[in-house]
């Protein structure tokens, strides 16, 4: 057995302590080499170093710490501490398995069945990640496919005037969406005319108006946000839920191009086997007006519960746009002329896209900040 | 809405294909079969239709029979209407219309004599089928005439009819019980058909109560008449009264139908007997006529087809002859100008056809839109990016790795919530039409939700949560809405959760003003600090606790405010245990450019680590020292932290009043070896300007 040569500590100043405890590190370091990797050296170094009983290190603690005067007592702890963690690591490194885990200046004996094998069954120190939530994450998705076709990412107002959301998509005056049942608006906005009324935005599609009324032809911009309506609460219900919607005008811009854009769009979101279906719809800015599915992602096309049996699944609306739509905005861009230019626009609700995705049965989830629900995304 | 295949068989003898390929092609085509259920062997199937509402022409059967005439490209046969010779009249029985401008064509037609009794044959069978009620032959009749091709009729008791019919406005005040038994005050907006003495129906709505058919009925009015579609629909909703009638004729219904429907329900009565007397009364207003039944026909120009719809699967634009043939089966007329456009009338019962586009909508809509093929647009152009679409993913970024999960919560608040966390006082916006009254504001702050979210998991037992949220709050009034993006924090519980290998340790406001600090420290600002002010001054939210809470300000703007909530919030939330929240402006935030990273050369020579302990009086803040040892200039000096604070304790005895604190420096030049001398002069600066702030050195 080596014999450990501990130096005495002159005084307390800085350069002493420094002396201190760099010539005990240095002997430590000797002595672990001279062991050779053999694991009862090893064992051996580890009980003359830090043994509960006799360990160099308690002595240490003993003849230096619990003597020292108490307003060097802090400086000499840090030290001893650095010192400890220097032995505690290289001998856990020199052993063929770590029996001692470092913690910064604490270290911490693991559980362990002996003292020269750890429980590596235990559970490890997981870091602690955020989540992201389920709804950014397939917003970002979505618009991620869009920018790498050629899309700009666009925003609007939450709260928006009659115009913009109705008004300059071509929604009669008394159409049903118009109503307080339906929209949640601004109080007292009576005394104002019906196009400057505020209220809660109910589809991002203002956006595309005011893009246009910003940016002659040609623009492709995807639209992604949150909107509103008058819906009470239930597992398929929410009067907050989010869109993402696209505009894209040009020349020669035709119904083939919307289909073509929008089955690209859906295989890369869910696969390159899914499979689209346009049916004729009605909405008052496009024309014509389109619903799309997918083949069911659930059971391939088969039929299954998740697609009421019938293999397909409804996910967007799209059109092209409405004439009327690009002579609202032609008072400000008189690029829009409809009969020199074309446009398709599509709108999906990432809420359903992210239910369907992650399998959730309940839309409130998505806006309670459950932290049993959101960690499932981690 | 109830569709049987068989009925619309009946109109398509030629129609080969099953009920099931029917239901699909029909839907393919926008007339939307949701669900085909089948009947048994001789009845066929029932469709369960969806149909747009912009689509009231395909909302009955003959309507639908004639989409599949024009998809099969087969024929569809004419109503049967003719009618047993009329009784001649004395005179054609009187109709007026008084207002012209909400009433666009009203018939008249007298049946005498009729027996009312149960009805049989086809009606009861197809209502059976269709699970709908039998009333009696001459109700039953109009009902099955709506089903049949979509036209509402109404019935009256010629007997409780007082001299002629009028079409009128009501008088104000004006009172009709209809046939739901209600009572109801009309108003002069309220379209009424009404005799000499009283209202007799709210017109296109619902009939009245005194006028319906009983089982003594012996005489019949019939009314087949053609409503302005928003006379119907302000009534409809003003009365709450939302019946098949009026959801047809708000949506516009045939203007041509009125005699053809007369006549169907005339037949189907008079079948158990009756006569018909004199010939049908037929009131048209021209006006009406001109925006219906007569409106000028559109110009459509193949080329624009093509435009707008691109080509088919076959690699093929929409020839001419496909066009002519689909727009003819809707029941358009096209005469082709030599080398221009179509020009092509309209079908009265589609009201929706206005313009070239909505022909090319129906030539796409019936070719099949799965027949056009799938292209890419070319793209030319760039690709823009939101200014502070990087800033937010870096914030957004180093939140999840600082172990925060992004959370979404309600837009709304209560009032009492928009006062008090809205950032300037009395600036938040109340809702028209709130959900509930907790909900009745738009949130002036994300503080609020982030307190409802933190609440809502320490209910379900879960106490160690950190959460953010980047959203929108809305400030101003109901005149001007002001929209700014928001960051807020929300942590309570553990920062580091207790485990097999280590103790756990306790969230506290230092968790988030490192956090503050990182965020700030992805941006680039010229200077930055915290700080705090008491309760009585005003300056703090008083949502945050006074003395463990700070602003954080950046080149002398307030980016935000974080701490320990207040009390009485925390309190008031019923959170039983310390909860840290901080709200930032992220206006603010996005005006500092986004931080470049720059690497600088490294030291190739050693750092000398120089630790001080010093005990200070507690009125002396870590901000004085480190601004008093960062004043010094010291260029060697490549660090200063302070790593150990403690006031007394076991193995340490401090004067009362006061604290220890062991800081770290760390010395390194670029260029040489530091010399014992160099760092020993440091040293004594360093002393000597701790001792000028009061501080002691210990060691
Ligand atoms: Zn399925």
């Amino acid at each position: 057995m080596p014999n450990t040569e501990i130096p005495k500590l002159e005084d307390y100043s800085p350069r002493s302590l420094d002396h201190f405890f760099l010539s005990i590190k240095a002997s430590y370091d000797k002595e672990e080499a001279q062991c050779g990797g053999i694991p009862e050296k090893i064992e051996e170094l580890r009980i003359r170093w830090v043994g509960r009983k006799q360990g160099h290190l308690k002595s240490i603690v003993e003849t230096c710490l619990k003597t020292a005067p108490a307003e060097v007592k802090s400086a000499l702890g840090v030290r001893f501490n650095q010192l400890k963690v220097h032995i505690d690591q290289a001998l856990a490194m020199a052993s063929s398995d770590a029996t001692i885990l470092s913690t910064g200046y604490t270290t911490v004996r693991a559980a362990s069945r002996t003292a020269d094998s750890i429980d590596i069954t235990l559970p490890g120190i997981r870091p602690g990640l955020g989540v992201e939530h389920p709804l950014v994450r397939t917003m970002n998705e979505i618009v991620g496919i869009f920018q790498r076709m050629g899309y700009s990412v666009g925003v609007g107002p939450e709260v928006e005037t009659d115009y913009y959301n109705f008004e300059a998509l071509n929604f009669p005056p008394d159409h049903p969406a118009r109503d307080t049942q339906d929209t949640l608006v601004v109080a007292k906005q009576e005394h104002k005319s019906l196009r400057d009324r505020l209220l809660l935005r109910t589809h991002t599609s203002p956006v595309q108006i005011r893009t246009m009324e910003r940016q002659p032809p040609p623009i492709r911009i995807v639209i992604p946000g949150k909107v509103h309506r008058n819906d009470a609460a239930d597992a398929t219900h929410s009067p907050i839920f989010h869109q993402v919607e696209g505009l894209c005008v040009d020349e020669n811009i035709t119904f083939s191009d919307l289909k073509g854009t929008l089955d690209h769009a859906m295989k890369e979101l869910f696969g390159s086997s899914v499979k689209t279906r346009f049916f004729p719809s009605f909405f008052p800015f496009t024309e014509p007006s389109a619903d799309v599915q997918i083949s069911c992602i659930f059971c391939g096309g088969k039929g299954c519960r998740k697609c009421k049996h019938s293999g397909w699944i409804e996910l967007l609306g799209c059109g092209m746009v409405d004439p009327v739509v690009f002579d609202s905005v032609r008072g400000k861009q008189p690029g829009y002329d409809p009969k020199k230019i074309s446009g398709f626009a599509f709108g999906m609700g990432v809420d359903r896209i992210a239910m369907m995705k992650y399998g959730i049965s309940d839309i409130g989830l998505l806006y309670s900040g459950d932290m049993r629900f959101l960690e499932q995304f981690a | 809405m109830k569709i049987l295949s068989n009925w619309l068989r009946a109109y398509l003898p030629a129609l080969k294909v099953s009920d099931r390929q029917l239901a699909d092609d029909l839907t393919l085509r926008g007339i939307a079969v949701e669900g085909v259920f089948d009947l048994g062997s001789s009845n066929g199937s029932l469709f369960e239709m969806d149909i747009t509402t912009n689509r009231v022409d395909a909302m009955n059967h003959y309507g639908i029979a004639r989409e599949a005439a024009a998809i099969y490209d087969i024929p569809l046969l004419p109503l049967e209407a003719s009618l047993p010779a009329a009784r001649p009249a004395k005179r054609p029985f009187p109709v007026r219309i008084d207002a012209q401008d909400l009433c666009g064509r009203f018939t008249a037609r007298v049946l005498r004599n009729v027996k009312i009794a149960p009805s049989s044959g086809e009606i009861v069978e197809r209502f059976q089928l269709l699970e709908q009620k039998l009333i009696g032959n001459a109700v039953d009749a109009t009902n099955f005439v709506t089903m049949a091709m979509g036209h509402p009729t109404h019935a009256f008791d010629l007997d409780k009819v007082e001299g002629a019919i009028l079409v009128r406005r009501a008088k104000a005040g004006e009172r009709l019980r209809l046939l739901d038994g209600t009572e109801r005050t009309l108003v002069a907006d309220d379209l009424v058909v009404s005799d000499e003495q009283k209202a007799l129906a709210l017109a296109g709505v619902m009939g009245g109560w005194d006028t319906m058919i009983t089982p003594a009925t012996k005489n019949i009015l019939v009314e087949a008449a053609w409503f302005d579609p928003g006379s119907v629909r302000r009534s409809s909703r003003r009365h709450g009264l939302h019946t098949d009638a009026s959801h047809r004729f708000e949506r516009g219904a045939d203007f041509a139908a009125p005699p053809i429907a007369s006549a169907l329900v005339s037949r189907l009565i008079l079948a158990a007997g009756g006569e018909i007397e004199g010939e049908l009364v037929d009131v048209v207003v021209p006006e009406f006529a001109a925006r219906t039944i007569a409106r000028p026909p559109i110009s459509l120009a193949v080329g624009e087809v093509t435009r707008i719809l691109g080509k088919t699967v076959e690699d093929q634009p929409i020839d001419a002859a496909t066009m002519e043939r689909y727009l003819t089966a809707l029941g358009c007329g096209i005469q082709p100008t030599s080398g221009g456009p179509y020009t092509v009338t309209l079908p009265s019962w589609r009201l929706d056809l206005e313009r070239e586009i909505d022909l090319i909508e129906e030539v796409a809509r019936l070719h099949g839109y799965n027949r056009f093929s799938n292209t890419l647009p070319n793209f030319a152009g760039s690709v823009v990016e939101l200014p502070w679409a990087a800033k937010e993913k870096m914030l957004r970024g180093k939140l999840l790795a600082a172990g925060y999960a992004e959370a979404i919560s309600s837009t709304f608040c209560s009032a009492t919530e928009a006062v008090t966390f809205a950032p300037q006082p009395n600036s938040y916006v109340p809702l028209g039409n709130p959900l509930s009254e907790e909900v009745g504001c738009l949130r002036s702050s994300l503080v609020p939700g982030m307190l409802t979210m933190l609440a809502h998991n320490l209910n379900r037992e879960v106490d160690d949560l950190k959460l953010f949220e980047m959203g929108t709050i809305f400030t101003g009034n109901t005149d001007r809405v002001q929209e700014r993006p928001s960051l807020v924090l929300g942590a309570t519980g553990a920062a580091i959760a207790p485990h097999a290998h280590a103790e756990g340790r306790a969230y506290t406001f230092f968790d988030m003003k490192g956090v503050a600090e990182e965020l700030l420290a992805g941006f680039v600002t010229k200077s930055s600090y915290f700080d705090t002010f008491p309760a009585a001054s005003g300056l703090m939210p008083q949502w945050l606790y006074s003395g463990r809470a700070a602003r954080l300000v950046a080149d002398g703007e307030t980016i935000g405010f974080f701490g320990q909530l207040a009390p009485q919030e925390a309190r008031q939330r019923k959170l039983r245990q310390a909860v840290f929240v901080g709200e930032f402006d992220l206006e603010r935030l996005y005006r500092h450019a986004l931080r470049e990273p720059a690497a600088r050369e490294l030291s190739r020579f050693p750092a000398v680590v120089r630790d001080f302990s010093f005990t200070f009086p507690d009125a002396v803040q870590w901000r004085q020292i480190s601004s008093a040892l960062l004043g010094l200039a010291i260029a060697e000096m490549s660090s200063m932290q302070s790593m150990e604070i403690f006031r007394g304790g076991e193995t340490v005895s401090l004067p009362p009043g006061h604290y220890s604190i062991l800081v770290r420096t760390v010395f390194q030049a670029q260029d040489r070896t530091l010399r014992d001398e160099e760092v020993q002069g440091w040293w004594e600066r360093i002393i000597e300007a701790v001792r000028s702030l009061g501080g002691v050195l210990r060691s």
